[in-house]
């Protein structure tokens, strides 16, 4: 038996788009592989995401009841729950919280495990991911040799698909055994609203933008399209917002719908980060900027004047 | 303290990447240290200038990754060493993982530091992988970290903001930008490390894991969908054009 077990992830209480995605996903494979699909909801209250799981295929929604989010005790509930389900393939967000506890879990199970995969497909009984690699220069696709193969998901990858499973809630109560790290404080006001790495739109201001002072400019913009505020390494650099914002290399990799770049020229580290962007536009005074070579759609023009009239015009079509 | 910090050679960002059928043809690469790891060899040195020890550069792969232990024998590391695996596959975490591993408790480390991700993979697994094989705690995406005795308190990002954590040594660390500022290594640095000897170990001497992935193959990016310039007289036109060619050609708003 071929089954797939997703693991899902909530923030502030909702259940994030990824969970929806990876499920979906799970479900696309594991119809080609002819077996079941079962989601985990690790935290308290998930039992009422179960009937949202089961709309894109959940056979069966397995519930772990547990406190704040730790990498070291959900690594060992997560793997817990595998170890019993004892499924071929298990997806898992490539969020930050996905980064922190995933490969515990791979270790744990004795999986090998291919991170930050974009495309899932079957080849003879064994799934396929793509990834990019590479800064996004080169895409690889790799095959998983252990008997439980493991893959991360880039959130935006996956589509949303409706179908239905059997959606059979499931109680799970591992023991999580005592956490090495202990969480003394946490400090979530610095944020965006939308996270970046999963946000569908990106709204992005690089040196252009002139100063901080400018962002609410920005970020009017992002509040009408329900955007997440991005920055260029030049602009973080200069002290104007937080490196959480940051794009790039050495910052975000970001693969949203639709990435609005305003004042920022395209360097070849800021490409590292939203290159793999579905929908570029760009909005720079230079019309030989290098961001115009992967620009969808190129506005040369003040980024001053242009952003504003497209923050109206949104507020008007959108109502 | 014995401190051991992860160095992995890439492509450097610049650099043209050609695909083969299962790797990339190194051809005219230039190779330089992952931007993440300096971060960690620079916190690795900073640890040691404060409580004593050592600091070990460890790097897995062919010869060239030498010039890379030299570039952290030249920034201050005390011992470089060679994890020497010719056909190295950049992508196989979990295989790194066992190897580091394996030295880390050959050596009994302290505190390992690695960088949050390598920018030829942007796995972001393996330094965790480590902290797991080895059974001892992790702190991801650090952005401050102190020690005092065998006290660990270490800032971390994390969705939306900042967390305060404390555990206790043996750790791993991965380090996120804003750690600190990778020290240059100066030209006398650089002379004296062409001299030092660099300690070679292989495969087998840390326990021979095997693989548990393939490479099907690699191929070029997708092709990005055909761009082009907007014209119009002025914002209010760009505008207009804007949201019709967003809502109603890409759909994506
Ligand atoms: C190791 C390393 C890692 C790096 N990592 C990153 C990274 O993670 N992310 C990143 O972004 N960069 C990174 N960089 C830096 C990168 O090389 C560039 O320096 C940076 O991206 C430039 O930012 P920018 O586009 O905002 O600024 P600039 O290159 O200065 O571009 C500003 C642009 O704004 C335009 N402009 C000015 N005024 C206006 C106006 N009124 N209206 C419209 N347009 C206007 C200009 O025409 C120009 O194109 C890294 C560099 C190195 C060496």
């Amino acid at each position: 038996m071929s089954n797939v077990l997703i693991v899902g992830e909530l923030k502030d209480g909702e259940l994030k788009k990824i969970s929806r995605e990876i499920t979906s996903a799970g479900r696309k494979i594991a119809d080609a592989l002819g077996g079941k699909v079962t989601a985990v909801l690790v935290g308290s209250g998930v039992d009422k995401f179960a009937g949202d799981l089961a709309a894109v295929g959940a056979d069966s929604i397995v519930t772990v009841n547990a406190g704040d989010f730790n990498a070291e005790t959900w690594a060992s509930l997560i793997a817990a729950v595998i170890k019993e389900k004892n499924p071929s393939v298990v997806l898992l967000p490539h969020t930050s919280q996905g980064k922190d506890y995933s490969p515990r879990v791979a270790v744990k199970v004795g999986a090998g495990i291919i991170a930050d995969v974009v495309g899932l497909s079957v080849d003879g009984g064994k799934v396929v991911a793509k990834k990019p690699i590479y800064s996004g220069k080169a895409y690889g696709n790799f095959k998983v040799t252990s008997p439980i193969a493991m893959f991360t998901v880039r959130p935006n990858s996956q589509e949303v698909v409706q179908k239905a499973g059997a959606g059979a809630v499931e109680t799970a109560s591992p023991a999580a055994g005592d956490a090495k790290v202990k969480i003394v404080s946490s400090d979530l006001s610095g944020g965006n609203k939308v996270q970046l790495t999963e946000a569908s739109i990106i709204v992005s201001g690089g040196r252009g933008i002139k100063g901080p002072e400018n962002w609410p400019i920005l970020q009017g913009l992002a509040d009408v399209l329900g955007a997440a505020l991005g920055a260029s390494r030049a602009a973080v650099d200069a002290g104007w917002i937080a490196h959480s914002h940051q794009v790039g290399q050495t910052g975000k990799t970001v693969s949203p719908n639709c990435y609005i770049a305003c004042g920022i020229s395209g360097a070849i580290q800021h490409l590292a980060g939203m290159g793999s962007s579905k929908y570029i536009v760009a909005i720079n005074k230079d019309g030989d900027a290098p961001i115009f070579k992967v620009a969808t759609y190129g506005v040369v023009g003040d980024l001053f004047e242009v952003v504003p009239a497209l923050t109206d015009e949104f507020k008007k079509v959108l109502g | 303290m014995k401190i051991i910090v992860l160095v992995k050679q890439v492509p450097d960002t610049e650099t043209n990447i050609k695909v083969g059928d299962k790797s990339i043809n190194e051809a005219g690469i230039k190779w330089i240290i992952s931007p993440y790891d300096e971060f960690a060899i620079e916190e690795g040195l900073r640890l040691r200038e404060k409580h004593g020890g050592e600091v070990i550069a460890i790097s897995l792969g062919p010869d060239r990754v030498q010039e890379s232990l030299r570039q952290a024998y030249a920034m201050g590391a005390d011992r470089a060493v060679q994890i020497k695996v010719d056909n190295y596959v950049p992508f196989d975490t979990v295989l790194a993982a066992e190897l580091i591993a394996n030295f880390a408790k050959s050596e009994n480390a302290d505190i390992i530091i690695g960088g949050r991700q390598s920018i030829d993979s942007d796995s972001s697994q393996v330094v965790v992988q480590v902290a797991e094989a080895l059974g001892i705690p992790h702190v991801a995406f650090a952005v401050s970290l102190e020690i005092s005795g065998t006290n660990v308190k270490s800032t971390k990002e994390v969705e939306g903001g900042t967390q305060v954590v404390e555990t206790s040594l043996p750790v791993a660390i991965t380090a996120q930008k804003g750690l600190n500022e990778p020290r240059y290594p100066n030209l006398k640095g650089l002379m004296a490390a062409k001299k030092k000897p660099i300690e070679s170990k292989s495969p087998a001497d840390l326990g021979n894991p095997a693989s548990k992935i393939e490479i099907v193959g690699l191929e070029p990016p997708p092709p990005r969908i055909p761009g082009r310039k907007l014209e119009a007289a002025d914002a209010k036109g760009y505008a207009e054009q804007l949201v019709k060619a967003l809502r109603e050609e890409a759909k994506v708003i």
